[in-house]
């Protein structure tokens, strides 16, 4: 086994805001609990015909996938490996209240087939005609961080791997989202997105998208960011993720103050942003913190959105101000550390390092 | 007569999703499969249902699914020949 | 020599009972346990099924769960397979909080979503399932119920998601990421997946016929299935039932439902895991099919192994007759048969066959033989075109 180092050489974002939100384009505001994402021009990426059953959570995979492909100019990955906390939901919403409904009786079979977690890594794996390593992980918050950590045992254990397509994706649907009302996931107060962060409140807003990396172990003139650590772990409490940062740290040879900049998923519940409150005045009290979830709303897998922050601020050089948590500044960063977990569960922790 | 070909042209339009046909692209000869429209085996399963729905006809085999939904006017002929509804 | 990743322990439940002494007994009898929904309540009652003859209340009650908890079928039924491997394999509390698990589902929770769905909205009771609809919430209850805290991640690739768990806790603990790592899946009959499979028109109205000729097509099951996986430095003298040699991950790249005619996606997956293991084909000593008993995937994974074999194809048996086909579960399960088999030196029967199919004229072991096993390879194929093949082999005595 070798250890070889790992490129992001191509990134892609479908989400609530336009692309280069807060870079050159102003941040959407959004004065609602329940934001869609701001959908690209699909035909662009799939053929109208085919676009016919494709849930949007599909069409959303496909095309940040072919996005991300594009921008490192490599068409033909080794291996498809994709994160998805809930799913292909409306698809399942979609089959389930026909059953309901309709009593078992007279059911068609396409929203079944677009419910299965991983049609979106399958339908990829066809659609670039991929007959490599191909798996779907549903791991709720730590869906794409799953993904990612299979993709570097992939690139240790088999030195013919060159590049692997990683992605994340989760998208709404017309009940179960508004379910999510209805067990304090949800902020009961209808919000502007902007204040999110300032609430003293149970409960996030929810939003869809996909982020999707193509990562290789070959360097290029493309490339955004070394992807240097991805680990998944448990935690009761706040010093148990400052310990775990501070081992996964140390095991790359950093010590705290080597680190530029920390990108957290604080999602302003106010039962879990301790977690992340804790590490602003302990841990990180001396580095520039930004988050993201404000902007972006909260999924499963948005932390796909960090991720591609990061990456758009190690080639851009400049740090949006939108995204600023504290005042500490930081000019070209070199290393940046993601932290995430939801309701205090499935906690992740991502570093990247400029190339 | 004409008009079931009517119907069932508009029916397989919402059925399937086919958002950017009109009832004039479909000519009733057209093979509905392979290079003509295009549909595949998920389509026949939906076309299965369909005509259980709105005709009252069983089809236990999705193999003779294919035949039957050849075209539009061989569609028609079936229903035709076995409709309960 | 790399002999493979040793499987210290093992625990399952399925239609043919609970533990792996009763499905052994099944097995080694012939006797399927197949039969009709009862415990799920459904339109379809006249549809074969491979039922866990137990209701959520009996399974909470063996797992002594207050009456408040969060178990979906999948998990309890998850919990009890896992718990009898931990069990096997003496696992303290403490190595517990190092051991990893990692667990396959494809609808893993949805049984509460659509038992409380309409509910959800007038009645607060079951609000606390409304996160059930998320595989990974199935894993997450599983693994707090046993007090499994190292790294925990869920896979759902549909029929192949199991296997993928056991190939993915066998590459980490071969990294050295993980010293300790349960790994399976955990599928229940659902009305989604039982409406699903039916509105596909792949299920049979009779048991199953792998290989047949005149099969026409799978019968749903449930059950769930865990293995202990050691890295060598903690095996500490327990058993090895076995080792995982080879492990094989390919995408057919055909079709989300369908195989292609040509098993590529099969045929890639299985050479991938001979690669792995070192081994040729006349190594391989028996095959544990997939074999769902559907015209399609039977004649496609038969293609696939002739492609491989050829001449030399080793026996081969579905046993899937005995269970039906527990989706996610289902890799799980056959690498417990797996196991048996090379523990026991026997190879389990292809329950109902009769005629071979007319396009390979091949034919399944259809009654319990006796046979020195070393190696066995063992498929498990699903939709999304993602085949994952898994070897078995024994080096210990």
């Amino acid at each position: 086994m070798k250890n070889r180092k790992l490129y992001i050489n191509g990134v892609s974002s479908i989400s609530a805001q336009p692309e280069n939100a807060g870079f050159s384009v102003e941040p959407k505001r959004y004065q609602q609990n329940i934001i869609p994402a701001v959908s690209p021009d699909y035909k662009q990426f799939i053929p109208p015909k085919a676009q016919r059953r494709l849930s949007k959570a599909i069409k959303m995979g496909l095309s940040a996938a072919k996005m991300a492909l594009s921008e490192a100019g490599n068409n033909s990955p080794d291996a498809i490996i994709t994160g998805t906390g809930e799913g292909c939901k409306a698809d399942t919403e979609k089959f389930l209240e026909a059953i309901l409904n309709q009593d078992e009786k007279l059911l068609t079979p396409t929203a079944f087939i677009q419910s299965t977690h991983n049609t979106i890594g399958g339908q990829l794996a066809q659609s670039l005609e991929c007959a490599g390593y191909n798996v779907t992980y549903t791991q709720n918050s730590a869906s794409l961080e799953s993904a990612l950590i299979d993709c570097e045992l992939l690139f240790l254990e088999d030195p013919e791997i060159r590049s692997v397509l990683v992605g994340g994706v989760d998208e709404l649907s017309p009940q179960m989202t508004p379910f999510m009302y209805l067990d304090h996931q949800l902020k009961q107060e209808e919000i502007y997105n902007g204040d999110l962060l300032k609430t003293n409140s149970r409960g996030s807003i929810a939003s869809e998208g996909a982020h999707f990396f193509s990562i290789s172990s070959e360097e290029s003139g493309k490339t955004y960011a070394e992807l240097k650590a991805v680990s998944v772990f448990q935690a009761r409490a706040p010093r148990e993720v400052s310990e775990k940062i501070r081992q996964e740290l140390q095991l790359l040879g950093y010590n705290i103050e080597e680190l530029d900049l920390v990108i957290l998923g604080n999602n302003g519940d106010n039962r879990y942003d301790h977690f992340y409150h804790q590490l602003q005045n302990g841990l990180f009290s001396e580095t520039a913190q930004l988050a993201y979830k404000h902007v972006s709303g909260e999924y499963k897998t948005a932390s796909g959105y960090g991720l591609w922050l990061g990456c758009k601020i190690f080639k851009t050089g400049r740090i949006p101000t939108i995204f600023k948590l504290n005042a500490i500044a930081c000019q070209n960063p070199k290393t940046i550390l993601l932290y995430n977990q939801y309701l205090g569960d499935n906690h992740s922790i991502m570093i990247l390092s400029s190339k | 007569m004409s008009d079931l070909r009517e119907e069932l042209k508009q029916r397989i339009i919402e059925q399937l999703n086919l958002e950017e046909l009109t009832l004039a692209d479909i000519d009733n000869e057209l093979p509905l499969f392979g290079d003509g429209l295009g549909l595949d085996s998920i389509d026949v399963l939906e076309l299965i249902v369909l005509l259980e729905k709105d005709y009252g006809i069983k089809l236990s085999d999705s193999e003779l699914g294919k035949e039957i939904f050849a075209s539009i006017d061989k569609m028609a002929r079936y229903i035709e020949a076995n409709r309960t509804k | 020599m790399d002999r493979g990743i040793a499987v210290t322990a093992m625990g399952i439940i399925s239609a043919l009972g609970s533990g792996a002494e009763e499905h052994y007994r099944a097995l080694g009898a012939g006797k399927t346990g197949i039969s009709y929904p009862e415990i799920l309540k459904t339109n379809h009652a006249t549809l074969p099924v491979g039922e866990v003859k137990f209701a959520n209340d009996a399974l909470a009650g063996r797992l002594s769960l207050p009456k408040v908890h969060l178990c979906t079928r999948a998990a309890l039924l998850g919990i009890l397979a896992a718990r009898e491997a931990i069990g096997q394999a003496g696992l303290t509390r403490e190595e517990l909080k190092e051991t990893g698990f990692i667990s396959g589902t494809s609808v893993g929770g949805i049984d509460a979503t659509e038992k409380y769905y309409q509910q959800y909205i007038e009645n607060p009771d079951h609000r606390r399932f409304i996160q059930a609809q998320h595989p990974g919430f199935t894993t997450s209850v599983i693994a707090s119920q046993l007090g499994l805290e190292g790294y925990i991640s869920t896979i759902s690739t549909a029929c192949s998601s199991s296997a993928n768990a056991i190939m993915l806790g066998a590459r980490l603990i071969k990294a050295g990421k993980l010293k300790r790592v349960v790994v399976g899946g955990t599928d229940c009959l659902t009305k989604f997946t039982l409406n699903g499979f039916n509105s596909l028109m792949i299920l049979s109205g009779e048991p199953c016929r792998a290989f047949d000729d005149a099969r026409d097509g799978l019968n749903l099951g449930e059950g769930a299935a865990y293995l202990v996986l050691e890295a060598e430095e903690v095996i500490n003298g327990k058993p090895v039932l076995g080792r995982i040699s080879g492990y094989g991950n390919a995408n057919d790249a055909f079709h989300q439902t369908a195989s292609s005619e040509t098993g590529q996606g099969a045929f890639l997956a299985i050479k991938k895991a001979l690669a792995i293991a070192g081994l040729f084909p006349e190594n391989i000593d028996y095959i544990n099919a997939h074999g769902t008993g559907t015209k399609n995937n039977d004649l496609s994974e038969s293609t696939a192994i002739l492609r491989v074999f050829g001449e030399r194809l080793p026996e081969f048996s579905s046993t899937k007759a005995f269970t039906g086909h527990a989706l996610a579960a289902s890799g799980a399960l056959e690498a417990v048969f797996s196991l048996l088999s090379l523990q026991k030196d026997q190879i389990f029967p292809n329950l109902n066959f009769k005629i071979p199919m007319s396009q390979t004229g091949l034919i399944p072991v259809f009654e319990l033989k006796e046979k020195k096993l070393q190696h066995i390879l063992s498929n498990s194929f699903g939709f999304g075109g993602n085949c994952s093949s898994l070897i078995f082999s024994k080096y210990e005595k």
